[in-house]
């Protein structure tokens, strides 16, 4: 994998005093993502009170999640931890039945060091259910990385494949000769080492790129995480594996390093030209020449063409909240905007290496000069740098969202990029669906006048 | 450690970032994690509020947990001194804090000697009190070091004005309609014709708090917060404090005799003028507020006898079972509350309105009660109307916590004249919707759900008939399943296997006489 960046590119860090969600939200799509799982978090009223607010309705509907609220007893050593965690865990067996229990340890259990990594394997063996420890807390983690600390530790739990790559290839060649064998399935797939792609999608939008790399006649042999924890792909020495999401390092470390997988370094399947960049990316691994892939982004850009035309010259801050920036930023400098600030709670450059490598292109081909990338922003320096640019649109977290809307820059919420489908060929229209919609409602309102709605007195 | 899914009240400092934003120029510094700014999420999507939310976070991160916040805290808040000009910074724990214990009086003490702002440390442990609690605590933490060092520094002018004055004291940010109830209050005391000293904390100013005592008394129209900084003013300064609840047309004319008793006891010594709030009182009573007459109506009388649950924040809650039962003759089965700390109070208050008090935290516990009692209607909070969505029960929204449709954009005051209209829509609406409901089924409507066996009726080997099966299926839906269970529940009392029509007849025969004994 190259880590090599273009000296253009350079990242700059701020204080980090910004706003973000807890990365214990990352189990709002992953309890929906794996059908037969039950998060715990373990942690206080202040985890809980989070979760609540940011979950809204879904906490009505008897989700397969709670929290292990800590009081003063658990957190002055007390009362016992393991006895307690049992004790809960036990009901929700017998509740739930779960395939796997994933622990979420918080900041809380981080302080008074609560060993969860050492209980788990204790109380798993003795309630026989798998117990995950997954350690998402704002102490070290951003929103989204929430799901690449369940993922990496998922990833010690899938299986060793069957047969080493070299006896799988013998076992393929007997197949061929068996008669018994369906032929069409053989044949559609070229004779290639196992890929199992990471990042939890939709399963729609799963399918969408697995069929994506199928018509380059390379198989998907599975996902981390699976639509069930007892679907785990294998995963072991000469296993490819391929992200899909920008924040997955621990991941892609946990799964070259613990797991001895091989990483494909691609930008992410997010937009026509991400996708395609990704597909090439992945066919030469496996001598797979690509095919028609340039036709395919052509046409895609031309069903965009409606979209492309609001976007075009416009220009967007990005705040930073989610990781998902630079690929989004990337796509957006192609459809003709003009990124000022790209804001990002964390950047891996090993591991984001070839999508900032096509940040860098995108720049050149577009003409435009690279944007700064800014790591653990400060949002009131942000802010100000925002009244300064006046940038036409402003992609920010919900807590700066209305405010800035009432002093006339039109805002996106970021969470939205995280909970729409934006992969593939397929989702570009729902990216530029999401991006243009404070854009279209403007120029719905543009005769009403009164963009500015405070009081001249107000602070920006 | 105990298992939840979902709580009434927030977290400690919740409360005290409450108390701080609602202050005009105040702001809060929490000691928390990476994500922990989660309130400023809150307050600029339910209150759709215009400003940026003047709090914001110190972060701890890991480097924090091995070295110490160190210089961090002191220059976070210097730069937010630097940058925003407050007149007050607040610092604010968190559970992290809690944990952590760190010397934050210290950060706040260096800080001081620096800042031009005054900094204070928010006394609320996130172990000892939540969100209410600690909003209380804050206030009264804010009011008494204004007045303190105005007290200290003998600028403190204590001279009362002339005219009838009062405080307004617990409206605040992400209250439950506190901003219509403010207006509403606002326009009470002035058909009163007494002048409204200051109204903190929602829109107040720190630097103005030294001009408190200056008000003949403080109303304090919620109970979970302001009664501390009352009951402090009325110990400091002997300021009397009136905290019977303006809701519902009974407790308004209770509320309003205290003020004029309180206006009376004071004027001699100041204007020498007596009120006389009776007409008034009449006036409004009988013709203002439309809920005396709904009363009386036909419409009302429809509801006599029905069962309801209500479930709320004390003060919601205990005024609520209190309009139900004394002003509209509904019968309130269960009135609880979340709020354990007050639940005294509660049980004093509703005693004699309600035939059972349920005093919990835990809305599964609130969910059985509800499902255990079928009541016609629930009156409690969101949590409460989702369970009233799984029964298939009316549920009118009376209390936080709420979602962003209890911030309505319209005028809907819970308090005051207007407030007693505006509840009695709210209750007359819940019920309609099951009135509704009631005739689609008696004309044989739209429905076609088939019966549901619930789980009483499946342990013993009772059958019905077709011809009682086709009775049960004519009773109304909301009511339906509980014929089921007492006719099942007499059945097998009286050794009976096949249920017929007749059986059912006698079951609800026995029933009756039963409540009439």
């Amino acid at each position: 994998m190259s880590v090599k960046i273009d000296e253009t590119l350079t990242v700059e860090c701020e204080t980090g005093n910004y706003h973000t969600f807890c990365p214990i939200s990352c189990v709002s799509w992953l309890y929906q993502k794996i059908e037969d799982s039950f998060f715990l978090v373990v942690g206080t009223k202040t985890c809980g009170y989070f979760l609540q607010n940011a979950l809204g309705v879904m906490i009505f509907a008897e989700p397969r999640y709670a929290m292990a609220e800590l009081e003063e007893g658990d957190i002055s050593a007390q009362l016992n931890d393991y006895e307690g965690l049992k004790r809960l865990c036990i009901r929700i067996r017998k509740d739930r039945d779960p395939s796997v229990i994933i622990w979420i340890g918080t900041c809380t259990t981080e302080i008074i060091k609560m060993d969860l990594e050492g209980m788990a394997p204790k109380l798993e063996w003795e309630i026989g259910i798998p117990i995950l420890v997954a350690r998402a807390n704002g102490l070290d983690y951003a929103f989204t990385q929430g799901e690449d600390t369940v993922l990496a530790a998922m990833a010690h739990r899938c299986p060793e494949p069957e047969f080493s790559v070299r006896e799988r290839k013998e076992t393929i060649q007997k197949l061929f000769a068996f008669p018994s064998i369906k032929k069409g399935e053989l044949v559609e797939y070229a004779n290639h080492p196992s890929l199992v792609l990471f990042g939890s999608l939709p399963s729609n939008v799963a399918s969408q790129l697995n069929l994506e790399l199928k018509r380059q006649s390379i198989k998907v042999s599975g996902w981390l995480p699976a639509q069930r924890y007892t679907d785990l792909p294998s995963l072991g020495d000469g296993v490819y594996v391929c992200g899909v999401n920008p924040f997955l390092s621990r991941t892609a470390t946990t799964l070259i390093r613990r797991e001895k997988c091989e990483l494909i370094g691609a930008p992410f399947p997010i937009g026509p030209d991400g996708t395609r960049a990704w597909i090439e990316k992945i066919c030469p691994v496996f001598d797979v020449e690509p095919q028609g892939l340039e036709e395919r982004e052509e046409r895609v850009w031309e069903s965009l063409k409606d979209y492309l035309d609001l976007v075009r010259g416009k220009s967007v801050f990005f705040m930073g909240d989610n990781l998902l920036e630079v690929s989004l930023a990337r796509f957006l400098i192609r459809c003709g905007m003009i990124v000022h600030e790209i804001g990002i709670p964390y950047m891996d450059k090993r591991y984001q290496a070839a999508e900032l490598s096509l940040l860098r292109d995108t720049c050149r081909r577009m003409c435009v000069p690279i944007p700064r990338i800014v790591e653990k922003p400060d949002n009131s320096n942000q802010i100000r740098r925002v009244r300064e640019l006046q940038p036409d649109l402003a992609i920010t977290g919900m807590a700066h969202a209305n405010p800035l809307e009432a002093r006339g820059i039109s805002t996106k919420w970021s969470v939205e990029f995280t909970f729409a489908q934006i992969h593939g060929f397929v989702n570009a229209r729902d990216v530029l669906e999401l991006i243009t919609r404070p854009l279209r409602r403007q120029k719905n309102l543009e005769d009403l006048g009164r963009t500015t709605l405070v009081k001249k007195s107000n602070k920006f | 450690m105990k298992l939840a899914h979902w709580m009434y009240a927030g977290p400690a400092h919740i409360g005290t970032l409450r108390v701080a934003s609602s202050f005009k120029n105040v702001h809060a510094i929490m000691h928390a994690p990476l994500g922990d700014d989660y309130f400023n999420v809150m307050r600029s999507m339910l209150e759709r509020e215009r400003d940026f939310t003047a709090a914001t976070a110190s972060i701890v991160d890991r480097h924090v947990l091995a070295r110490g916040s160190q210089e961090r805290v002191v220059e976070n808040i210097i730069r937010k001194d630097k940058e925003e000009r407050p007149d007050l910074i607040i610092l604010t724990p968190t559970c992290t804090s809690s944990i952590l214990q760190e010397d934050l009086q210290n950060f706040v003490d260096r800080a001081s000697t620096i800042s031009d702002s005054n900094i204070i440390f928010a006394d609320v442990d996130h172990y000892q009190v939540n969100e209410i609690q600690a909003a209380d605590r804050t206030l009264e933490q804010v009011v008494r070091y204004y007045l303190d060092r105005c007290n200290r520094y003998e600028t403190l002018d204590q001279f009362v004005t002339d005219v009838p004055s009062v405080n307004i004291i617990g409206i605040f940010t992400l209250g439950f309609h506190n901003q219509h109830d403010c207006r509403e209050l606002r326009r009470l005391f002035r058909d009163l014709d007494i002048e409204i000293n200051q109204i903190i904390p929602e829109g107040g100013s720190v630097e103005e708090l030294k001009n408190l005592p200056k008000a003949w008394f403080n109303l304090i129209p919620y109970r979970e917060v302001g009664l501390m900084t009352a009951i402090y003013l009325n110990k400091e300064f002997g300021m009397p404090c009136i905290s019977t609840t303006p809701m519902g047309a009974v407790d308004m004319s209770e509320c309003i005799r205290q003020i004029q008793q309180t206006v009376d006891t004071l004027a001699p010594s100041f204007s020498n003028k007596r009120v006389d709030y009776e007409p008034f009182i009449d006036v409004q009573t009988r013709f203002v507020s439309q809920a005396a007459w709904f009363s009386r109506s036909i419409d009302c009388q429809n509801l006599t006898g029905k069962e309801t649950v209500v479930f709320g924040d004390a003060t919601h809650a205990a005024s609520i079972t209190k309009i139900l039962a004394r002003e509209m003759g509904i019968r309130v089965s269960c009135a609880g509350t979340y709020c354990k700390h007050d639940a005294e109070w509660f049980k004093e208050q509703i005693k004699g309105f309600s035939d059972e008090i349920l005093i919990t935290d835990d809305h599964a516990k609130v969910g059985d009660m509800i499902a255990r009692v079928e009541p016609s209607a629930i009156f409690g909070t969101q949590m409460e109307r989702h369970i009233g969505k799984r029964l298939d029960i009316p549920c009118g929204v009376i209390s936080a916590p709420v979602h962003i449709q209890n911030f309505p954009l319209g005028y809907r005051p819970f308090l005051g004249y207007e407030g007693t209209n505006q509840i009695a829509d709210l209750v007359y609406n819940s019920f309609a919707l099951g009135m509704e409901d009631h005739l689609l089924d008696l004309f044989g409507g739209h429905d076609t759900k088939e019966i549901m066996d619930k789980s009483l009726s499946t342990d013993i080997d009772l059958i019905w008939n077709p011809e009682s099966r086709l009775e049960l299926s004519k009773i109304p839906r909301f009511v339906r399943e509980k014929v089921e269970r007492n006719t099942e529940k007499f059945a097998r009392k009286n050794g009976i296997q096949i249920i017929t029509v007749e059986v059912m007849y006698a079951a609800k025969e026995a029933l009756s006489t039963q409540l009439r004994q």
